[in-house]
C-alpha cells in the first residue's frame, strides 16, 4: 500500500500540488490522508497514523516547501507520530526498510536554488533534513520529485510533473530506473 | 384602601427579606408578617376574609404559571406518577389521618373529610419552596410536583362530597339528588370544554392580535383577563380554579407567548401568592393556642406525624431515593389551603362543629409554618452527616487523589469538566442539588456534597479555603452571581473559572473580578458555524482561520462591551460598530488570503 502524507491549509488554493495528487488519487494502492483535512485543529490521531504507515510499504510526503521546510501540521505529525520505541530508538523498528517518496512544489525557480541564486543554497541541502527525518526511522529514500517555479510553469509543465508521479507510484513496488523519474525541472 | 396595602407592603417589605437573611425561606417571612399585623399581633388589619379572597388569585396565578412550564407531552409523560404516586399518598396519608382523627373524637362522617383534607400539601408552599431550592426540576422534585397535582385534582371530588355527607342535605331525597348530579356533571363538563376552546384555540390568535399593537401594558391586561375569566368560568360551576388555570396554562404551553405571559405574570403572582400568606398568618387564631394549648400541641403532633410518616413510605414505594425521602416529605408535610376551603364547607355543612373547625384551620396554618423550620432542621442535619462522611471520604482517600478544584454545579456543564478532571487522575469536590446525581458519584468513590455552592459554610467544608481553583458551573445566573460575591469576598486567592449562560452574565461575572468565563454555548456553536462552512466547501484549515478570526474579534468586542453595557443606547451603538468591525475584518482578511494565494499559487 502507498500511503500518501498531503499537507496543505488550503487546497482548494493549491494548483501544483492538487494535481500531483489528482494524477495519484486513484490508483487502487494509494490512500491519501491529507492532515490540515483531517485534523484541523492538529488533534492527530496518533493511532490511526500509525496504524496506516504500518499498512504502507511506500510512504509518500507530498506539500509545499514553506519556509525551506516543511508546512507545520506535517512538523507536528513528525513529532507526535514518529515516536522514538516506535519509529526510532530502541525496539523503535515500525517503519524500518519501508521506501519514502518526497514529493515538493516550491516557489522559486530551479534556478534560485543554487549558491549565487536567491536561496544562497542548491535544493538538495533543503532536502537533507527531511531525507534524514526518513533515514533515522529505518526508510529507504527515493529520489525525491520536486516541481520548482509552480508560480511560473505553465498547466502543460504541471501536466508533465503530474505524468510523472503517476508512473512512478502506478510502477510500485517496482523502482523505476533514474532515467525514467527525471527530476522536474531541477 | 390605600392604609391596608401601605400595612401590607410594609409587613412584607420588612419581613421576607429578614427570614431570607435568615435562611428560613420567603414563605415563613409572609407568614411572620402576616402573624404581625393579624388580629393576634399589632391589630392593623382586621378584614381578614376580604384579603384571603382577594389574594387566592396568587394561587390560581401561581398554577397557571405552573401550567405554561409543562408542556402537554411531559405531563403526559408524569401521568403514572400523578395518578400512580398521588393516589398512593392521598390513600395512605388519608387513611391514617382519618383513622387519628375518629381516634381524637371527631364524628364518623366527619373523619374520613377531615383525613382527606388534612393528607392534601400547599402547592403554594411546596412549590413555591421547591422553587427557592432549585429542586423542582429534579427527579424527586417532579414526583413531588406529580403528587401536588393529584391533590388539587382529588380537592374537587372531595368538595363535591360534603353537602352529600353533610347533615343539612340527609333529609334531600335521593332522586333530587341524581338529577341534580346530572345537571352538575353537564355544567362541569360544559366549563372544561369551554376552559380547553379559550386555552387552546381562542387565545392564541387574541394573543397574536394583541401583541401586534406592541403595547405591553394590554398584553399584560389581557393575560390576567385570561386567567380571570378562566378562574370565574370554574368557580361558576364550583370546580377549583386553580385546576381551570393550569389546564389554560398547560394548553399555552407550547405557544410562542409562553415567555411572555410568564414574564408579564410573575409579579402579579408574587405579590398576590405573598398576600395569600400574610392572610393565612392572619388566620392563625392564637386564642385556641391559649385557651387549649395541650390539644393544639397534640394534635400538630400527631398530625405531623403522621402525615410525615406516610409520605415517607409513599417516597420509598414510588422510588425516591433514600437521602431525599425525608426532604420529599417535609415538603408535603403541610396542611394546604384546599384545607381551609374543606372545613370552611364541613362546617357550613354542619359536618363539623365551630371549634374542631377553628382548631383544623389553626393545625392547618401552623403546619404550613413548620415546613421551613423543619426544612432548616433537615438541612442542619444533612451538613452535619454530609461533613461526617466527606471527612471520612477524605480519610481514605486522601493521598490517592488530593482535591486542588471545587466544581459547584454539576449539571450539563460541570460534568464535562469533572469527567475530563476525573479522567486525568485530577481530585475534585463536587457540590450540586441534585441528589440522584449525587448518589451516583458517590458510588464511583468521588467526594460529593450535596448543597446549595452559594452557602459559605458548605464552600467551606467543601475545602474552599485549601484548593487553588473553583469551577462555577451552576446554571442558575442569580446564583451562578452570589458564588462569585462568596469567593471574591470570602477566598480571595481562590482563581475562578465560570460558565456564563449568556452576555449579560458574562458581563456581571467579569464585573465581579472573574477573569476566566466561557459562555457555554459559544465554542459549540462557532464549531457548528465551522461546520457549516466546511459544508459549503471551504477547506477545513480555513474554516478554522474564519472562526479564530470571529472568536477574537467577537471577545473583543464582548469586553469593549463591559463599561457601557449597562447604557442600552451606548450598547446598541456599540453591538452595531462591532458588527461592521467585523464585517471589514473578515473582508481585509479575505483580500489578504487572495492576494497572498494569487501571488503564490506554485503550491
Amino acid at each position: 500500500m502507498i500511503l500518501i502524507i498531503h499537507a496543505h491549509p488550503y487546497p482548494q488554493r493549491s494548483r501544483a500540488g492538487r494535481a500531483l495528487l489528482a494524477a495519484v488519487r486513484d490508483l487502487p494502492q494509494v490512500e491519501v490522508h491529507s492532515l490540515y483535512d483531517a485534523y484541523p485543529d492538529f488533534d492527530i490521531d496518533v493511532a490511526t497514523e500509525q496504524a496506516a504507515l504500518t499498512r504502507a510499504d511506500l510512504v509518500v510526503w507530498l506539500h509545499p516547501l514553506y519556509w525551506y521546510s516543511v508546512p507545520a501540521i506535517l512538523k507536528h505529525w513528525f513529532d507526535v507520530v514518529l515516536l522514538s520505541g516506535w519509529a526510532y530508538g530502541e525496539g523503535g523498528d515500525a517503519l524500518r526498510g519501508k521506501h519514502c517518496l518526497w514529493v515538493a512544489t516550491t516557489g522559486g525557480r530551479a534556478s534560485s536554488f543554487a549558491e549565487t541564486g536567491t536561496h544562497q543554497l542548491p535544493f538538495h541541502e533543503f532536502e537533507a533534513p527531511i531525507r534524514q527525518t526518513a533515514q533515522f526511522c529505518g526508510m529507504v529514500w527515493e529520489p525525491p520529485l520536486a516541481l520548482h517555479g509552480a508560480q511560473a510553469v505553465g498547466e502543460d509543465e504541471i501536466a508533465a510533473a503530474a505524468v510523472a508521479f503517476r508512473r512512478r507510484l502506478a510502477a510500485w513496488p517496482k523502482v523505476l530506473a533514474d532515467e525514467d523519474s527525471p527530476e522536474i525541472a531541477r | 384602601m390605600m392604609r391596608d396595602a401601605l400595612v401590607y407592603l410594609a409587613a412584607a417589605v420588612i419581613c421576607v427579606p429578614l427570614a431570607w437573611r435568615f435562611k428560613l425561606g420567603a414563605v415563613l417571612g409572609y407568614l411572620i408578617a402576616g402573624v404581625l399585623i393579624g388580629p393576634w399581633g399589632l391589630k392593623l388589619v382586621y378584614d381578614v376574609e376580604s384579603i384571603r379572597n382577594f389574594s387566592e388569585f396568587g394561587v390560581v396565578l401561581m398554577l397557571f404559571v405552573i401550567g405554561l412550564e409543562l408542556e402537554p407531552k411531559r405531563l403526559s409523560e408524569m401521568r403514572q406518577s400523578v395518578f400512580g404516586g398521588g393516589t398512593l399518598q392521598l390513600a395512605l396519608s388519608g387513611a391514617a389521618l382519618t383513622l387519628a382523627g375518629a381516634a381524637a373524637g371527631l364524628p364518623w362522617k366527619a373523619a374520613p373529610v377531615v383525613g382527606l383534607a388534612l393528607a392534601l400539601s400547599s402547592t403554594a408552599i411546596a412549590v413555591a419552596t421547591m422553587r427557592e431550592r432549585n429542586f423542582l426540576s429534579t427527579p424527586t422534585g417532579q414526583t413531588g410536583f406529580a403528587v401536588l397535582l393529584f391533590q388539587d385534582i382529588a380537592a374537587i371530588p372531595l368538595l363535591a362530597a360534603i353537602p352529600l355527607l353533610g347533615a343539612g342535605s340527609l333529609a334531600a331525597g335521593g332522586a333530587e339528588l341524581e338529577s341534580l348530579g346530572w345537571l352538575e356533571a353537564a355544567k362541569v363538563f360544559a366549563a372544561i370544554v369551554a376552559v380547553i376552546v379559550i386555552g387552546g384555540y381562542l387565545s392564541r390568535p387574541l394573543l397574536r392580535l394583541v401583541a401586534a399593537t406592541n403595547l405591553r401594558e394590554v398584553f399584560t391586561a389581557f393575560a390576567l383577563l385570561l386567567v380571570i375569566g378562566i378562574a370565574q368560568i370554574m368557580s361558576l360551576v364550583g370546580l377549583s380554579m386553580g385546576l381551570g388555570a393550569f389546564l389554560a396554562g398547560v394548553l399555552l404551553a407550547s405557544s410562542e407567548y409562553r415567555h411572555a405571559l410568564e414574564t408579564d405574570l410573575e409579579p402579579f403572582k408574587g405579590l398576590l401568592l405573598g398576600l395569600f400568606f400574610i392572610s393565612v398568618g392572619m388566620a392563625i387564631d392564637f386564642g385556641l393556642l391559649v385557651t387549649q394549648p395541650g390539644r393544639v400541641a397534640l394534635l400538630l403532633l400527631g398530625f405531623l406525624a403522621l402525615k410525615l410518616a406516610t409520605l415517607w413510605l409513599t417516597a420509598r414505594i414510588v422510588g425516591v431515593t433514600p437521602r431525599q425521602r425525608w426532604l420529599f416529605a417535609i415538603l408535603l408535610s403541610q396542611g394546604g389551603e384546599f384545607g381551609f376551603v374543606v372545613f370552611g364547607a364541613a362546617q357550613a355543612a354542619r359536618l363539623l362543629s365551630d371549634e374542631w373547625a377553628g382548631l383544623l384551620n389553626m393545625i392547618v396554618a401552623i403546619s404550613m409554618a413548620t415546613t421551613p423550620l423543619l426544612l432548616l432542621l433537615h438541612d442542619w442535619q444533612q451538613a452535619r452527616s454530609e461533613c461526617a462522611r466527606g471527612k471520612k471520604v477524605e480519610a481514605d482517600a486522601i493521598d490517592v487523589r488530593q482535591a486542588r478544584v471545587v466544581i459547584a454545579g454539576f449539571g450539563r456543564f460541570g460534568q464535562i469538566i469533572g469527567r475530563l478532571l476525573f479522567a486525568n487522575g485530577i481530585g475534585a469536590v463536587v457540590l450540586d442539588h441534585d441528589p440522584d446525581q449525587i448518589e451516583l458519584l458517590r458510588k464511583f468513590g468521588y467526594k460529593v456534597f450535596y448543597g446549595d455552592a452559594t452557602r459559605l459554610d458548605l464552600l467551606r467544608a467543601a475545602g474552599a479555603g485549601e484548593v487553588t481553583l473553583i469551577v462555577n458551573a451552576i446554571d442558575d445566573i442569580e446564583d451562578s452571581l452570589r458564588l462569585a460575591d462568596i469567593v471574591r469576598e470570602n477566598f480571595p486567592n481562590l482563581k475562578m473559572i465560570a460558565r456564563a449562560r449568556n452576555v449579560t452574565h458574562y458581563v456581571e461575572l467579569r464585573s465581579r473580578g472573574v477573569l476566566l468565563i466561557e459562555r457555554e454555548t459559544f465554542e459549540a456553536a462557532l464549531k457548528a458555524g465551522r461546520y457549516t462552512l466546511e459544508a459549503l466547501g471551504v477547506d477545513r484549515f480555513r474554516a478554522r482561520d474564519m472562526a479564530n478570526i470571529f472568536r477574537r474579534h467577537n471577545i473583543a468586542d464582548l469586553e469593549a462591551l463591559i463599561p457601557v453595557f449597562s447604557d442600552e443606547a451606548s450598547r446598541v451603538s456599540a453591538a452595531k460598530a462591532g458588527r461592521a468591525e467585523l464585517a471589514a475584518l473578515f473582508a481585509r482578511d479575505r483580500k489578504q488570503f487572495e492576494s497572498e494565494q494569487s501571488g503564490q499559487d506554485w503550491q
